[in-house]
C-alpha cells in the first residue's frame, strides 16, 4: 500500500507545479459558470413549472460541477498511458513489482484530485459571496455534507474506475483513440455533464440514472442541493457501490488477461 | 559581404526562485535579470569566405546568426550583410540567404522530400527553368537520387540533413548559415556533408558562416576562426593563429612543463577547450 | 506566384500528410462530431421540457447554433495555425517562418490546416437545414445575405480571436488557458443568442469582445424579429475588432524581433 501511496504524493506534487495553468484554468471555470447560470435561469423563467430542480439546488449543482470539473471530466484521460499501449513499452511497467492497475488507478486519482483541490477552494469561496439567486447556499444540514461528502469520493472511485476501464480495453483494440472519443462522449452526457439528468425526459431519465455514468457527479452533485435525498439518495449510493465493484472486478480482471497476452506475445 | 559593428544585445530573463512564497510574489512582482547576450561584436566577413564560428555553449553564437539572418533586431550597433540592414526588410534579405539549423527540420515531415522541395520553390519564387536546373545540380552533388521520394520522417539522419542542404539552397543564395550541421551524424554522412560544404564554397562562391561544437569541422572546412565568449570576440584569425595564442597562454601558465608532448600533436579539441578555461569563458 | 496559390500549395501538402494517418484522421472527425453532438442533446432535450427560451423556438435555437458552430468550425480550420501558436513558438519553428521571404500571417495560416473540423460542419449543416425547414421565416435574398455574412464575420472574428491568442503566444506561454473562454466558451454558449444569457452578457458581447454583431443582431433580422435591414450590416463590424487582434500580432512579432524567445 505505501508504494501507491507514494506514488500518489508524487503525482500529486507534479500537479500542484502548474499554477498558472490553475489560475487561468479558474477564471475559464468562472466565466463558464456564470454563462450555464444564466442560461438556466432563461429557461427557469420561460416555464419555472417545468424546471425538475428547485433553481438553488441548480445554482449548487452548476457552481460544484465547475469546482471539481478536473475530477469527473471525461476526457482527462492520460495520454502517456495510451502512449505506452500503442508503442509496447507497456513492458517495462510490468517490470516494476507493482500492480499496473492498481498504480494507474493510484496515477489517476492522483491526479484528478491534485488538479481540483487547487482550483476548487477560490470557485468555491467567491461561488459563496455571490448574491442570490447566482450564490452557493449551504447544504440544509450536516446529514446532506457528509452524504455529499461520502457520495463525492464513491463518485470519484466509479469515474476512476471507468477510465481505466478504457485504459485497459485499449489493450484489446487497434485504436485506443476511437474507443476513448467513444467512451467521453458517452460519459459527457449520461453523467449530466452537459445537462443535469433530472432534465430528461422519462424514461430515459430513469434508464440513464440506472447506468454507471450516473454513479459519477450526477449524485454528490444533486445530494448537496437537496435534489437527491431520501429513499432515493439511497438507491443511488447503492448503485454507486455496485458500479464500483463491478467496474473494478471488469477492470482487473481484463487487466489480468491483458497482461497474460503481453507476456506471450512479446508486447 | 558581412560588416556587424560594435553590435550589441541584450535579453531581459524573468527571474525565478524556487518554492511557493516566491511563486506567489512572481505573481505581483517579477524581478528581471539582463543577460548580456552580445556585448560590442564586430567582425567583416568577405564575399566567398568561409568562417567558423565558435564558442561555448550559451557565448552568444545563435544571438548572431539570428540578427545576421534578420530574425532578431540587436540593441545597438550596425549590420550590413550584402548591403542591407536584416531586420530592416527581413523579405528581401531572407530571399538572399540560406539557414540551416542543425536540430530543426525545415521539411514537412509526412510527404515525400520532393513535394517539400517544391512548396519551397513556390515560397522562394524560383522560376521552373531555375528550380529544375539547381535541383539537378544539389541531386548529384549530395546524391540525393531515390532520396527524394521518400517522407522526411522515414529518412536516417544523415540523409535528412543532406536533404535539409538542398532545401535551404535551392534558391541559390549567396550567403549560407550552417548552425551545427553535422551534429548527430555518423562519420560518413560527415564526411560527404563536409565534402559538399567545401565544394559549394569553392565552386559557387557561396559564403558560409558556420557555428558547430565539432571541431573537426572546423578543421576540415575553415582556414578562419572567430571565437566568441561571454558575447565578446575573444579571438578572430587563421586556425593556426588561435593554436598560436594557445601556446602564448599556455606559456604564461605553470602547468604547461607537465605535458611533455607539443602543440601540433595535441587535438584541437584540446587546444579549445584549454583555451575556454583560460579565457574564463565557459 | 500570388499568395492564395501558394496557401493552396501549403494545404495540398497538409492534406497529402493527413492521409497518410487515415484511421486518426477520422477518429478525430468523428470526435469533433461527438462534442458538438451532445451539446445538441442538451438543447434538444431542453426544449422538449421547455418548447422555448426568451420566445427563441426550437428551430430558431437549431439555426442560431449551427451559425455559430460553423463560423468556429470553418475558422478553427482555416486558422488552426494561430490556435495552436504555443507550439511553434516553443519549438523554435517561428525563427524559421522569419527566414522566408513571405509573409508571416501566411505562413502560420499554411502551417496547419484542420480538415478534421469538417465532423462539426457536417453536424452545423444538418442542424442548419433543419432549422431552415422548421422555423416559420420568410426566406428573401437579403435574408439569406445575412446568413452568409454571419458566417463570413463570424470567422474572421475567431480567426482575430485565434491571433490575438498567438500574439499573447510572443510574451508567454503561461496562462494562455484562459483565452478558451473567448473561444471555446462562445462556442458552447453561443449555442443561444446572446440576449438569453441577460443584458449585460449581451453588452459584453456587443462591445468587448463582438460576438454578438455575427449572432444576435443579424440574427433579429434574420428570424423577422426585427424588420430594420441594417442588421444585416452588423458582421461588418467585427473589422475594427479584427484590426486590434492583427495589430496585437504584429506588436508581438515585433516583440519577438527584439526579445528574442
Amino acid at each position: 500500500m505505501k508504494k501507491y501511496w507514494s506514488f500518489f504524493r508524487l503525482r500529486f506534487v507534479m500537479g500542484l507545479q502548474y499554477r498558472t495553468a490553475a489560475a487561468a484554468g479558474m477564471v475559464t471555470q468562472f466565466v463558464w459558470g456564470f454563462m450555464e447560470c444564466f442560461a438556466f435561469q432563461a429557461f427557469y423563467e420561460t416555464n419555472p413549472a417545468a424546471f425538475p430542480m428547485e433553481f438553488s439546488a441548480m445554482v449548487a449543482y452548476i457552481w460544484l460541477q465547475q469546482a471539481f470539473l478536473a475530477m469527473f471530466m471525461a476526457w482527462m484521460m492520460e495520454n502517456d498511458i495510451f502512449e505506452m499501449i500503442v508503442s509496447g513499452n507497456i513492458a517495462y511497467e510490468l517490470c516494476r513489482p507493482v500492480s499496473i492497475y492498481q498504480m494507474w488507478f493510484a496515477r489517476t486519482i492522483a491526479t484528478r484530485v491534485s488538479r481540483a483541490l487547487l482550483r476548487c477552494i477560490p470557485i468555491l469561496a467567491v461561488a459563496f459571496l455571490l448574491p442570490k439567486p447566482y450564490g452557493m447556499t449551504l447544504p440544509a444540514d450536516l446529514g446532506t455534507f457528509l452524504a455529499f461528502a461520502g457520495t463525492m469520493v464513491l463518485g470519484l472511485l466509479v469515474a476512476a474506475a471507468s477510465c481505466l476501464l478504457v485504459y485497459v480495453l485499449a489493450f484489446f483494440t487497434i485504436s485506443g483513440q476511437g474507443l476513448r472519443i467513444f467512451m467521453v462522449s458517452l460519459v459527457e452526457f449520461l453523467s449530466g455533464a452537459i445537462i443535469p439528468l433530472p432534465f430528461l425526459p422519462q424514461p430515459f431519465r430513469t434508464v440513464a440514472q440506472c447506468l454507471p455514468f450516473a454513479s459519477m457527479q450526477n449524485v454528490p452533485l444533486r445530494i448537496y442541493g437537496g435534489d437527491l435525498a431520501g429513499r432515493d439518495m439511497g438507491y443511488a449510493v447503492l448503485l454507486q457501490v455496485f458500479w464500483l465493484v463491478f467496474l473494478v472486478l471488469l477492470g482487473k480482471g481484463l487487466c489480468r488477461r491483458a497482461e497474460r497476452r503481453i507476456v506471450v506475445q512479446g508486447g | 559581404m558581412i560588416t556587424m559593428e560594435h553590435i550589441c544585445k541584450s535579453y531581459k530573463v524573468a527571474k525565478r526562485n524556487a518554492g511557493m512564497k516566491a511563486a506567489c510574489k512572481a505573481l505581483f512582482h517579477r524581478e528581471r535579470e539582463v543577460v548580456r547576450a552580445l556585448a560590442d561584436v564586430s567582425f567583416t566577413i568577405g564575399e566567398g569566405e568561409m568562417v567558423g564560428y565558435i564558442g561555448p555553449n550559451g557565448a552568444g553564437k545563435s544571438s548572431t546568426i539570428k540578427i545576421l539572418s534578420g530574425i532578431l533586431t540587436p540593441d545597438s550597433g550596425r549590420c550590413l550583410v550584402d548591403g542591407r540592414v536584416p531586420w530592416k526588410n527581413r523579405m528581401e534579405h531572407v530571399r538572399q540567404i540560406g539557414v540551416v539549423f542543425g536540430q530543426r527540420s525545415q521539411l514537412w515531415w509526412d510527404v515525400p522530400v520532393a513535394d517539400s522541395f517544391v512548396l519551397l520553390r513556390d515560397i522562394y519564387h524560383i522560376s521552373q527553368v531555375d528550380y529544375v536546373n539547381q535541383l539537378e545540380e544539389l541531386e548529384a552533388l549530395l546524391n540525393l537520387g531515390e532520396l527524394l521520394k521518400i517522407p522526411a520522417r522515414q529518412l536516417s539522419l544523415g540523409q535528412r540533413m543532406r536533404c535539409e542542404l538542398a532545401a535551404s539552397l535551392l534558391h541559390r543564395p549567396r550567403i549560407l548559415f550552417l548552425d551545427e550541421p553535422t551534429i548527430g551524424l555518423d562519420a560518413v554522412s560527415k564526411l560527404a556533408v563536409r565534402e559538399f560544404i567545401l565544394r559549394l564554397n569553392e565552386e559557387q562562391k557561396t559564403t558560409v558562416i558556420l557555428t558547430t561544437h565539432d571541431m573537426q569541422d572546423i578543421e576540415a572546412l575553415t582556414r578562419r576562426v572567430i571565437l566568441i565568449g561571454k558575447g565578446r570576440v575573444l579571438l578572430d584569425g587563421t586556425l593556426d593563429e588561435l593554436r598560436h595564442s594557445m601556446e602564448r597562454v599556455r606559456v604564461d601558465s605553470a602547468e604547461c612543463a607537465e605535458q611533455p608532448e607539443s602543440e601540433g600533436e595535441r587535438s584541437l579539441e584540446q587546444v579549445i577547450a584549454a583555451l575556454y578555461e583560460k579565457l574564463d569563458i565557459v | 506566384m500570388n499568395g492564395l496559390r501558394l496557401y493552396v500549395r501549403y494545404v495540398s501538402v497538409i492534406l497529402r500528410s493527413a492521409m497518410q494517418y487515415k484511421m486518426s484522421f477520422l477518429l478525430s472527425a468523428l470526435g469533433q462530431f461527438f462534442v458538438s453532438f451532445n451539446v445538441f442533446l442538451g438543447i434538444y432535450f431542453l426544449f422538449g421540457r421547455f418548447h422555448e427560451v426568451k420566445g427563441y423556438s426550437y428551430s430558431e435555437v437549431l439555426l442560431c447554433f449551427s451559425i455559430v458552430l460553423m463560423e468556429f468550425s470553418v475558422a478553427e480550420c482555416f486558422a488552426r495555425g494561430f490556435d495552436s501558436f504555443s507550439g511553434m513558438v516553443r519549438q523554435g519553428e517561428f525563427d524559421r517562418i522569419l527566414v522566408r521571404p513571405r509573409s508571416a500571417v501566411l505562413q502560420v495560416l499554411g502551417s496547419k490546416f484542420e480538415l478534421t473540423r469538417i465532423g462539426r460542419l457536417l453536424q452545423a449543416a444538418v442542424m442548419f437545414v433543419y432549422g431552415l425547414g422548421h422555423c416559420r421565416v420568410e426566406w428573401t435574398w437579403l435574408r439569406a445575405l445575412t446568413v452568409l455574412f454571419m458566417v463570413l464575420g463570424g470567422v474572421v472574428l475567431f480567426w482575430g480571436i485565434f491571433m490575438a491568442y498567438a500574439a499573447l503566444c510572443f510574451f508567454t506561454l503561461e496562462g494562455l488557458e484562459f483565452m478558451n473562454v473567448l473561444t471555446d466558451g462562445a462556442r458552447e454558449h453561443g449555442k443561444y443568442p446572446f440576449d438569453v444569457y441577460g443584458k449585460r452578457i449581451l453588452q459584453l458581447c456587443t462591445f468587448v469582445v463582438p460576438y454578438a454583431l455575427v449572432q444576435y443582431y443579424p440574427l433579429q433580422y434574420v428570424l423577422g424579429r426585427s424588420q430594420q435591414w441594417q442588421l444585416a450590416l452588423c458582421p461588418l463590424g467585427v473589422a475594427p475588432f479584427f484590426a486590434v487582434c492583427y495589430a496585437l500580432w504584429r506588436f508581438g512579432v515585433r516583440h519577438y524581433q527584439s526579445a528574442g524567445s
